[in-house]
């Protein structure tokens, strides 16, 4: 069913049930897969905005990058292997192989945790070396991003940790199997926007 | 992967009947019980918004007698007015109160996908409002600065509310957004998925379409507001300078450096921009069902009319400077911005000639919601003609900051909307209440509005011709300000007491209407959409009874000649669709049918 088509559809011409015997929504796929695909989208549009602010207040003439520390490099990997294990859990999540099912989906959210851990480090160690959220606009924004993105991955460790302890309980009903799914999808997203944004800081 | 669903449709949703009065009314997942109460709240805050208004109006009209008004409490008036208005009162009626109540039931659903999301939903709207409401009680009182809450003006010490006021607003507003979120993604999922049988989206009342475009606008829109409300907060809270430039208060330089109001007002109005269409486009689709079903003929141009829906939601989001020409900026960046702003002139124009074509040669029934509608209408045209005004560069330059622009915004975002809610309101009460409203009282309300509302803001036009500034306390003895224009002030504000008084007349017609109004027909305007076809008036918890609607065809089938009562509802199969009667038929009659 393409938009097009959708909208360019005569209703008043045809009469009669169209479509099958069985109601269908427009997208194949569960409706908690179209809600937080919805909200992925609002969610980039957050973050798109904080990059427009970022290069219009750049221009400005008090602007004084930040060299970004190189541990930043070391949480990237991090979350790039939080998000390997969540793809990892996704996969096998239709087999019999329920204990590394676990396993992946519980470290996975660890190393999240790990990584947030890490951002708070750089926090405390830019403020020892003395770069205040008030001395420069960089700064401020380095601050607000990063904080941004980690309240995001809060949000889904919070999903994560319900949906673990449903896994833990050992009752892998479908629920689980589409919250794991729904879960990689979340991190998969929250991984590229971080490379953006790391790309961003790094290179202005 | 493809997708099963669990189970049957009809079976799928868990219907949990709650029994206790707390279950029903409080803590309910019925979407007709939370659109209730949703727009219970929005109501309740745009009468607080309502009488911040008159106390503003006593001030400009008889500046003498309402000394009880200083000026800073004149600017808070102001400010929280317009916020009220725009944001608690009317995105919050016509996306939370309406779109709750009618997406699931011209779904042809038994409720939202996310019921336990929705309820959530209502409670946060809930405490975004208490936030608001708390920033009366502390010290400073509310925000003073303008409804755009402009910084530098808005955090610095010559405004009232510059301290608590603000962060309440902005952390009120946060609360606000997260409240839309919630329920927006519900709207559009269920939009989406939850049609019934039979129902493509070219099927759908135009009602659906309007709520549905905002909601999307509402989801792309408002992070701009949030990103604009958290650079803000860091600024007040935290001292950064994102939007506050160096600027010196009270004689002493303050610690902010090098930050760039301007760059507030572009998020601002990316924001702004779209937000007036958040509550235009329900108001565009409630309208043309409602002015269908009154004029017993489809709507003009269906297909039109959702492109044009589209149409303006796209275009909203390139328009926003116009709301900037006079601050400074690149001509070029104003001839670009002229121009989107005269295109989306035209999907709107079309609109309206449709709901005029709609009304030619239509059976038109006079009822008091057809009041409404038809009073929409003018007010629309009107509003939209000044609105070709300020979207010229040159022309907006001397009117800009004034009262025109005041007239403008209050023609199309205040008279507008607000007639058509009344009218949707009207329209739908038979079926939310199962009785009807006194129709000479109701009546007698839309007069009042219709000709008070003219009355307020015809003469402001000339106000603004001649100069007056808006959100000024007073205008003090400046020389091309005749006395006539204070005189004319006084009759605004005579005029706006009054209008305040009659909607005493809708209260006191729906509250009384519903323990005494006679039982009303379950579809007493003869209307062909789904929610008309409930089993129960009120639609009972899970709105069909035992099996989900099927859909023939689409919601406009009026005037059919030789049907029962001259329509034919969505869901009546073609095998029951009347025949046309040979002996009672006269094609001299029904020109619609002559060719055939
Ligand atoms: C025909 C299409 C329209 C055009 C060309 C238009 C143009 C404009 C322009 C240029 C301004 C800025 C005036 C100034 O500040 O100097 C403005 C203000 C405004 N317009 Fe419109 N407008 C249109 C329709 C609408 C509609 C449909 C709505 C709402 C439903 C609306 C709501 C507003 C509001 C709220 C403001 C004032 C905001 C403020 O400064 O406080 N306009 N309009
Ligand atoms: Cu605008």
């Amino acid at each position: 069913m393409s938009l097009f088509k959708t909208i360019t559809a005569k209703p008043w011409e045809t009469k009669g049930v169209i479509g099958g015997l069985e109601a269908e929504g427009a997208i194949d796929a569960p409706n908690e897969k179209v809600a937080l695909s919805v909200f992925l989208v609002v969610a980039s549009v957050v973050f798109s905005l904080f990059t427009v602010g970022y290069f219009l207040r750049m221009e400005l003439p008090d602007w004084q990058p930040l060299s970004e520390p190189a541990q930043l490099w070391f949480n990237t990997g991090l979350l790039v292997i939080s998000s390997v294990l969540f793809q990892w859990a996704r996969n096998i999540v239709n087999t019999d192989d329920h204990k590394n099912v676990k396993i992946a989906f519980i470290t996975g959210g660890f190393f999240a945790i790990f990584f947030i851990a890490g951002q708070l480090l750089t926090w405390s160690n830019l403020q020892e070396a003395g770069y205040f959220m008030t001395s420069n606009p960089a700064n401020a924004f380095y601050y607000l991003m990063t904080g941004l993105h980690a309240v995001h991955l809060l949000g889904g460790l919070w999903v994560w940790s319900k949906s673990s302890i449903r896994l833990l309980s050992g009752r892998d009903s479908n629920d689980v199997k589409l919250s794991i799914e729904l879960c990689t999808l979340y991190w998969h997203f929250l991984l590229v926007i971080w490379l953006v944004l790391f790309a961003l800081l790094s290179n202005t | 992967m493809a997708y099963v669903p669990l189970a049957d449709r009809d079976s799928e949703m868990e219907m949990h009947h709650p029994h206790t009065w707390i279950g029903r009314w409080v803590f309910c997942q019925d979407h007709k019980v939370i659109a209730i109460q949703y727009g219970s709240i929005a109501v309740f805050t745009g009468l607080v918004g309502l009488i911040l208004s008159l106390l503003f109006r006593m001030q400009l009209g008889f500046p003498e007698t309402a000394d009880y008004i200083d000026p800073s409490f004149y600017y808070q008036a102001v400010t929280m007015h317009g916020m009220i208005m725009v944001v608690y009162l009317l995105t919050a009626l016509f996306l939370g109160g309406f779109g709750n109540y009618l997406i699931p039931l011209m779904c042809g659903a038994r409720d939202m996908v996310f019921p336990f999301m929705n309820m959530l939903s209502v409670w946060v709207f809930l405490v975004s409002v208490i936030i608001l409401m708390a920033s009366f009680f502390v010290s400073g009182g509310p925000t003073g600065g303008g409804w755009t809450l402009y910084p530098p003006q808005t955090n610095l010490a010559g405004t009232p509310g510059h301290d608590m006021g603000i962060v309440l607003m902005l952390v009120s507003l946060g609360v606000f957004i997260v409240a839309t979120t919630m329920g927006g993604l519900n709207y559009v999922v269920t939009v989406l998925q939850y049609r019934c049988r039979g129902l493509t989206m070219m099927r759908l009342p135009l009602s659906v379409w309007g709520i549905f475009i905002a909601t999307i606008l509402a989801l792309f829109a408002f992070p701009a507001l949030l990103v604009a409300a958290i650079m803000m907060l860091f600024d007040i809270l935290l001292g950064t300078s994102f939007f506050m430039p160096a600027i010196i208060e009270s004689g002493a330089p303050l610690d902010h450096n090098g930050g760039s109001p301007v760059l507030f007002q572009h998020l601002f109005w990316f924001f702004g921009h779209p937000e007036v269409y958040i509550v235009a486009l329900p108001a565009f689709g409630l309208v043309s069902d409602v002015l269908s079903v009154h004029a017993r003929k489809n709507i003009f141009g269906y297909r039109m009319m959702v492109w044009a829906i589209i149409a303006i939601g796209g275009l909203s989001f390139i328009v926003w400077a116009h709301h900037m020409y006079v601050s400074g900026m690149h001509p070029y960046f104003g001839f670009f911005f002229a121009t989107t702003t005269l295109i989306i002139a035209v999907p709107t124009a079309l609109k309206v000639y449709n709901w005029v074509l709609t009304l030619w040669e239509g059976d038109i029934r006079l009822n008091a919601p057809m009041y409404f509608a038809i009073g929409f209408i003018f007010t629309f045209i009107h509003g939209g003609l000044t609105g070709l005004f300020l979207g010229n560069v040159v022309i907006d330059l001397p009117l800009s900051d004034t009262y025109f622009v005041v007239a403008h915004f209050h023609m199309v975002m205040g008279v507008s909307p607000v007639l058509v809610v009344f009218a949707a309101i009207y329209h739908w009460y038979p079926k939310m209440s199962g009785r009807m409203f006194h129709e000479g009282m109701a009546k007698l309300h839309f007069w009042c509005t219709f000709l008070g509302t003219y009355a307020i803001y015809l003469p402001m036009h000339y106000l603004g011709f001649l100069g007056v500034p808006r959100r000024y306390y007073a205008l003090g003895t400046t020389d091309f300000l005749p006395q006539s224009a204070q005189d004319l002030n006084t009759a605004i504000t005579i005029a706006a007491l009054f209008v305040g008084a009659s909607q005493l007349l809708f209260f006191i017609n729906i509250i009384w209407s519903l323990r005494n109004g006679p039982k009303a027909d379950p579809n007493p305007w003869g209307a062909a959409s789904l929610e008309w076809h409930t089993p129960d008036t009120p639609p009972k918890h899970g709105n069909w009874g035992e099996s989900l609607p099927t859909v023939y065809r689409w919601a406009y089938d009026y005037s059919v000649p030789g049907a029962h009562e001259d329509f034919i509802p969505q869901n009546t199969p073609e095998s029951e669709e009347p025949t046309v009667d040979e002996q009672h038929f006269d094609p001299d009659q029904d020109e619609s049918l002559a060719d055939v």
